[in-house]
C-alpha cells in the first residue's frame, strides 16, 4: 500500500534547548510533546499512536505514554536505527494511518548528553552481547575514525578532497548565522575547515557534527485530520528504509544505505531528485552528506565532491539548498542523533516558515534523510520525501 | 609485541568466538568458512550469513592482506590506527596497524598479521607493514 497522500505533517516543534542540565529526559521528551501539539492545534488527548527510539527512558514507548498521559493510544512502535530511527517512524506511522490503525501519531526525540557529561552519568554503551562487537571493541573504534575511514576510501577511489568536504561546512554555518538557536553561529570558509585540528584523519574537528542536547517531535496525522487543522499542509509523498551493513566482511565504504531507501522513496513519491527544492540531509559528519547526495541521485557516485563546492548547497546561491537550520553540523544534533530535525526543518520550507534569509521559494517538494549507526559498519538509512498539497 | 597500546587489550569471549582467540593465542588467523556454499566470512558465525548451512568450521587465513581503508586517531595519545584489511582470502576486517609510521600508512599497503596479548590471556590479531 503506497502511503502517497494518505499522511500530513501536522506538527513540528524543535526544542529551542541546547544544554538541558535543569531538566530531566523525560520532562525533555514532554516538553517536546507539548510544543508539537501545540504547533498544530490538538491536544494529547487527540494522540491515538505514539513512536519514540531508544532515546525514550523505559521500556519501549510504555514508560513515556505513562509520564506524559497520554491515555487513547491504540498503535505504538519504538523502532531503533538510530539517527534514522525517526524517519522511519513517519514513514511507519503513515502506513499505519493509510491503513486505518491511528489517525495523529506523536514522534519525539530528545537527549541531554551535554548535560549527562557534566553530570559525570556514563555515556550510553553498546550491548556487548552484539555479534560485531567482540571483534571491533578491541580496535578502539569509535564515531570518528569510523566515519573516516569511509572519506579516506572515497578520496582513494573518486579524488574527494578535504577542501571539498569542507564546502559542506561552510554551506551549512552560513545558513546558521540566521537561527538564533544555532550551536554555532559563525560563519566559516574552506580554510577555517582544513585548517581546525585532525580528529581522525582525514576529518578535521570542523567536519564534526556538535553535541547538544534537546531533541524535538512530529505530528504525522490522517488526511481528514490534517485538513481540520489551520496550518500549512505538509503532505507524506514517499519514504524509503534500509539496513545497511559489512555483508560477510564484503566491506565497501563508498556508500550508504540511501542507495536503497533513496530509490524507494522517489518512486512512491512519483518524483526524481531533479524534482527537490529543498532537502534535508543527515550530517553527522561531512562524509555522511557527501556519500548520501550521491547515493540519492542528486549526482553521480563520485562526482559529489564537486557537487557540494562553490557553495552548491548554500540557500539561494546553489542548486541544492540543504539543512537551512544549520543542521547537524552547525545547528542541533540532540541525544547525538538528531534526525528529527531533518523533517521538522523540511516542514518548515514545505509551509513557507523556514528563516526568511534561507526560506527556498515556492518549496513543493522536499526530502529529508537520515542516518543511524556507523556509515563505517552497519547502519540504517531513512528516507522521505514531503510536498505541498498542489504537489 | 607492540608498545603503541599501554594496557593489554581486553576481549568480550562467548561461546562463538572463543576458538577464535584461543586460534588467536596459537598464532593463527581463523576465518570461518561454509561448507555448503564454500564461502567464507568475516566476522565468524556458526551459521553461514551468505546461505544459512549450519556446516561452517574455522580455517586458518593465510595472514596476509592489503590495507582497505585506515584512519589515525590523533587525539589518542600516541595516535593509532585503526583500518579495513582485506586478507588474500577475500573478507576485509576491522583490525589495528600496528608496529608502523602512522605518517606512512596508506590504502594498497600490504601488511601482515601479527598478534597482541590480552587481559585474557588469549591474543588479538592485529597487522603490520610487510
Ligand atoms: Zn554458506
Amino acid at each position: 500500500m503506497s502511503i502517497n497522500g494518505k499522511a500530513y505533517i501536522a506538527g513540528a516543534y524543535e526544542h529551542p534547548s541546547r544544554i538541558s542540565l535543569d531538566k530531566t529526559l523525560p520532562q525533555l521528551h514532554a516538553e517536546i510533546a507539548k510544543g508539537v501539539l501545540e504547533d498544530a492545534g490538538l491536544t494529547k488527548d487527540d494522540v491515538d499512536a505514539y513512536f519514540c527510539a531508544g532515546d525514550a527512558p523505559g521500556l519501549g514507548p510504555i514508560n513515556m505514554i505513562e509520564y506524559m498521559g497520554l491515555n487513547n493510544v491504540r498503535h505504538m512502535d519504538s523502532t531503533e536505527t538510530g539517527g534514522s530511527s525517526y524517519i522511519v517512524h513517519v514513514n511507519h506511522a503513515a502506513q499505519a494511518i493509510a491503513a486505518g490503525h491511528c489517525n495523529v501519531a506523536l514522534i519525539t526525540l530528545a537527549g541531554r548528553p551535554v548535560a549527562d557529561a557534566k553530570e559525570g552519568k556514563p555515556a550510553r554503551f553498546f550491548n556487548p552481547q552484539a555479534p560485531d562487537l567482540p571483534f571491533e571493541m578491541p580496535y578502539r573504534f569509535n564515531v570518528v575514525n569510523m566515519y573516516a575511514m569511509c572519506a579516506m576510501r572515497h578520496m582513494h577511489e573518486y579524488g574527494t578532497t578535504s577542501e571539498q568536504l569542507a564546502w559542506i561546512k561552510v554551506a551549512a554555518s552560513h545558513h546558521a548565522q540566521h537561527n538564533e538557536h544555532a550551536k554555532l553561529r559563525n560563519v566559516v570558509t574552506v580554510e577555517d575547515v582544513v585548517n581546525s585540528p585532525m580528529v581522525a584523519d582525514p576529518l578535521h574537528r570542523l567536519d564534526c557534527c556538535v553535541v547538544t542536547d534537546g531533541g524535538g517531535g512530529l505530528l504525522v496525522v490522517s488526511p481528514e485530520v490534517a485538513k481540520s487543522l489551520k496550518r500549512p499542509l505538509v503532505k507524506v509523498l514517499g519514504a524509503g528504509e534500509a539496513p545497511k551493513h559489512l555483508a560477510g566482511g564484503h566491506v565497501d565504504l563508498t556508500y550508504s544505505g540511501a542507495c536503497w531507501s533513496g530509490p524507494k522513496a522517489f518512486e512512491e513519491a512519483g518524483v526524481r531528485p531533479a524534482d527537490i527544492k529543498y532537502a534535508s540531509i543527515y550530517d553527522s559528519f561531512t562524509i555522511t552528506v557527501l556519500e548520501t547526495l550521491e547515493d540519492l541521485g542528486f549526482c553521480e557516485k563520485g562526482k559529489g565532491g564537486a557537487f557540494v563546492s562553490d557553495g552548491n548547497l548554500i540557500s539561494g546561491v546553489g542548486k541544492l539548498p540543504f539543512n537551512t537550520d544549520g543542521g547537524g553540523l552547525c545547528n542541533n544534533h540532540p541525544g547525538n542523533r538528531g534526525g528529527i530535525t531533518k523533517v521538522i526543518e523540511a516542514a518548515r520550507q514545505i509551509r513557507g516558515e523556514a528563516h526568511p534569509k534561507v526560506q527556498v521559494p515556492n518549496c513543493d517538494i522536499a526530502l529529508a534523510h537520515g542516518t543511524g549507526g556507523l556509515l563505517g559498519a552497519r547502519m540504517g538509512s531513512a528516507t522521505l520525501i514531503l510536498g505541498s498539497e498542489a504537489a | 609485541m607492540s608498545t603503541e597500546q599501554k594496557n593489554k587489550p581486553r576481549l568480550i569471549v562467548n561461546s562463538e568466538s572463543r576458538p577464535y582467540w584461543e586460534g588467536a593465542a596459537n598464532g593463527q588467523l581463523l576465518i570461518r568458512k561454509c561448507n555448503s556454499c564454500d564461502k567464507v566470512h568475516y566476522y565468524p558465525r556458526t551459521i553461514c550469513p551468505h546461505c544459512f548451512s549450519d556446516d561452517t568450521a574455522f580455517i586458518e587465513a593465510s595472514g596476509n592482506g592489503v590495507i582497505y581503508s585506515y584512519s589515525v586517531t590523533r587525539q589518542a595519545n600516541p595516535p593509532y590506527v585503526i583500518a579495513y584489511v582485506t586478507i588474500d582470502e577475500g573478507v576485509s576486517m576491522l583490525t589495528n596497524i600496528v608496529d608502523c609510521d602512522v605518517e606512512k600508512v596508506h590504502i594498497g599497503q600490504k601488511v601482515k598479521v601479527s598478534f597482541l596479548e590480552t587481559e585474557e590471556g588469549y591474543a588479538l590479531p592485529v597487522f603490520t607493514p610487510v
